[in-house]
């Protein structure tokens, strides 16, 4: 087939092969040179957050840093699961349990350092992730939906009658997280650490939407029939979508417990769940800056409007229907903010306009 | 030697006949082409050639082997790659993306690969990327690369879906009316395209309703009507053939 690429000698193809050429080589440059400026800037917006618990200097605002980062880091996870291979899941919250209670228990109990709770933490959840995901992954959307919806209120109702979770009471007393000599207490020292798992979450999520696996996730988010004649095996790669959230959001769990000392039912139920996909969907479904902005949204939202008192999640509600509804694709949709198609469309009415 | 060999292929839904013992040999680095009227069972027969369908009867062998019973993905890991009669491009990815997802069975799967940025893994999809970017020069996209593939017009959207089974290197390429709605202009683009690919060594088979385009490109044509074989032959043959006239335009009365 390469022969056949080669070959191409036709004289007007020639033409604009060497002229996109010429303007290809331009846009490297430029594209080298964004490309700088924009990790510079990433960097610089690390840095910048790194400073937040100084700089805020109040451990309001620093906890409400830390659950915004938590937020992150689950919206990330499923986001593999909703953004990319676009499946429902409404029981994410069962991953985020399966990590805290490992950890909390094998710490607790067992005595293992945090650190070392890690591994099997990632281990269950991948195992709950298969044993859920192989029968029910063949279903269509809408179904998947009420079958993860049911295996969060399974794991939910387990750890809240299980004498070895601790009821209804959970687990507390959780150690800290030691690494090295560092031992961490403050609520400022979970924030960095939650920073950097955030920045490691991003990493990790970009790679693999720039690489086989992320692109078949998508064309079976846009397409499944049509992806299976990419030679895409559309199960597997979804049970893949399903096993990536889990070890995400199990290791967001796992590093949470400690952060928070005692763990309790309530916080690994529905609502929870709820919360990660509204981080995912306002966001801006598939997209790493949308999950990032959106987890923002949905916990800063109800501390800022706390004036209203009881009626601030009447306001939440209203504010995510109007988002919904002016911009279904999110804050920040996967295809960037959009300004160049504004501009092209803004553009061809103009020429429009000029030849009437 | 035959590329394609289909044996007595049957496709029954409830009481109708789709498929009726069709049985047609594709020569190997031809190209072949699939007429008939409408509802003669044309895009049931690539579905089941590919997988999407599975035949009530009848037997698929390509270049010998048997794949009657596999499933869409592994006929496409065989080699067999097609176009879709109302064009289905993944729309919110790019032109080049969609030529990449084409590729999913060539770019690396390695997970250490695609987690570290490892400089193979790198090299990689960027050679794949560039192979991508000349397969959309190929079919006359150049300039489309990073335009979302949901934004292009029918027509372009149509010759995206060759570069996109293109890049998989395949042995046989199934196209599915390739020429159906598209302008006069791009319809000698696409001529041209399926002209090239056949001179490579792809086996070509194209289901077409232009039959001046099948005149044209086609070395062999098969009709189908009513889920039959009508007749296979050269397309000066067929064309002149009385019950391929029939089939078009009806009996005469007498």
């Amino acid at each position: 087939m390469s022969s056949l690429l080669e070959g191409g000698g036709e004289e007007e193809i020639v033409v604009p092969a060497i002229k996109e050429a010429r303007s290809r080589s331009a846009l490297a440059l430029g594209g080298a040179a964004a490309r700088l400026a924009r990790a510079g800037a990433l960097v610089g917006l690390v840095v910048i957050a790194g400073f937040f618990p100084d700089l805020a200097h109040s451990n309001y605002l620093t906890s409400i840093g830390l659950q915004i980062e938590i937020l992150m880091c689950l919206a990330l996870g499923l986001n593999f699961v909703v953004g990319y291979a676009g499946m429902l899941d409404l029981g994410f919250a069962a991953f985020f349990a399966i990590g805290s209670y490992t950890t909390g228990m094998l710490s607790v109990h067992a005595h293992w350092p945090i650190l070392a709770t890690l591994p099997p933490a990632v281990v269950i959840a991948l195992i709950g992730a298969i044993f859920v995901g192989v029968p029910t992954l063949r279903l269509r959307s809408d179904y998947l939906a009420v079958v993860t919806l049911g295996f969060g209120e399974i794991i939910q109702t387990v750890v809240n009658n299980l004498n070895q979770t601790g009821g209804p009471e959970g687990i507390y007393g959780i150690p800290p997280l030691r690494i090295g000599s560092w031992t961490l207490t403050s609520t400022a020292s979970y924030f960095e650490i939650f920073l950097f798992l955030v920045v490691v979450f991003v990493a990790v999520s970009a790679r693999i939407r720039h690489a086989r696996l992320g692109r078949a996730w998508l064309a079976i988010r846009e397409d499944e029939d049509t992806a299976q004649a990419m030679g895409i095996k559309v199960r597997r790669y979804k049970l893949y979508a399903y096993m990536a959230g889990s070890v995400f959001g199990s290791i967001t769990g796992s590093l949470y417990a400690p952060a928070f000392i005692a763990i309790a039912p309530p916080s690994f139920g529905f609502t929870e769940s709820l919360l990660v996909v509204m981080a995912v969907s306002i966001g801006g479904i598939g997209s790493i800056w949308g999950a990032l902005l959106g987890a923002g949204v949905v916990i800063a939202f109800p501390e800022v409007f706390r004036q209203f008192a009881q009626a601030r999640l009447l306001v939440f509600g209203i504010a995510l229907v109007l988002v919904m509804v002016l911009r279904p694709q999110g804050i920040w949709p996967e295809n960037g903010l959009g300004f160049g198609r504004l501009q092209q469309r803004w553009r061809s009415r103009r020429v429009e306009g000029a030849r009437r | 030697m035959a590329a394609l060999s289909v044996r007595e292929l049957s496709l029954r839904f409830g009481g109708v006949d789709a498929l009726a013992q069709v049985s047609l040999e594709v020569p190997d680095r031809s190209l072949f082409a699939v007429i008939g009227p409408n509802g003669a069972g044309k895009t049931s027969f690539f579905n089941c050639l590919t997988g999407y369908y599975r035949p009530t009867g009848g037997s698929v062998l390509f270049d010998g082997r048997d794949i009657t019973r596999l499933g869409a993905a592994d006929v496409a890991a065989l080699g067999i790659r097609r176009t879709f009669q109302n064009v289905r491009v993944f729309p919110k990815l790019s032109a080049r993306e969609n030529v990449l997802a084409g590729a999913h069975l060539r770019a690396s799967a390695s997970v250490l690969g695609t987690l570290f940025g490892t400089p193979a893994h790198r090299r990689g999809e960027r050679e794949l990327a560039e192979e991508a970017d000349r397969w959309l020069d190929f079919v006359g996209l150049a300039d489309k690369a990073a335009v979302l593939a949901g934004d292009l017009p029918y027509g372009v959207r149509k010759r995206l879906e060759v570069a996109r089974a293109l890049i998989a290197h395949p042995a046989m390429l199934l196209l599915d009316e390739p020429a159906a709605g598209v302008s006069s202009v791009e319809r000698e683009e696409l001529a041209s395209v399926i002209r090239r690919t056949a001179a490579d060594g792809v086996t070509v088979v194209m289901i077409e309703h232009d039959v001046e385009l099948v005149m044209q490109l086609a070395a062999g044509v098969a009709v189908l009507d009513r889920g039959r074989l009508l007749v296979q032959g050269s397309p000066e043959a067929v064309r002149a053939d009385p019950r391929v006239v029939e089939a078009y335009l009806g009996r005469r009365q007498r």
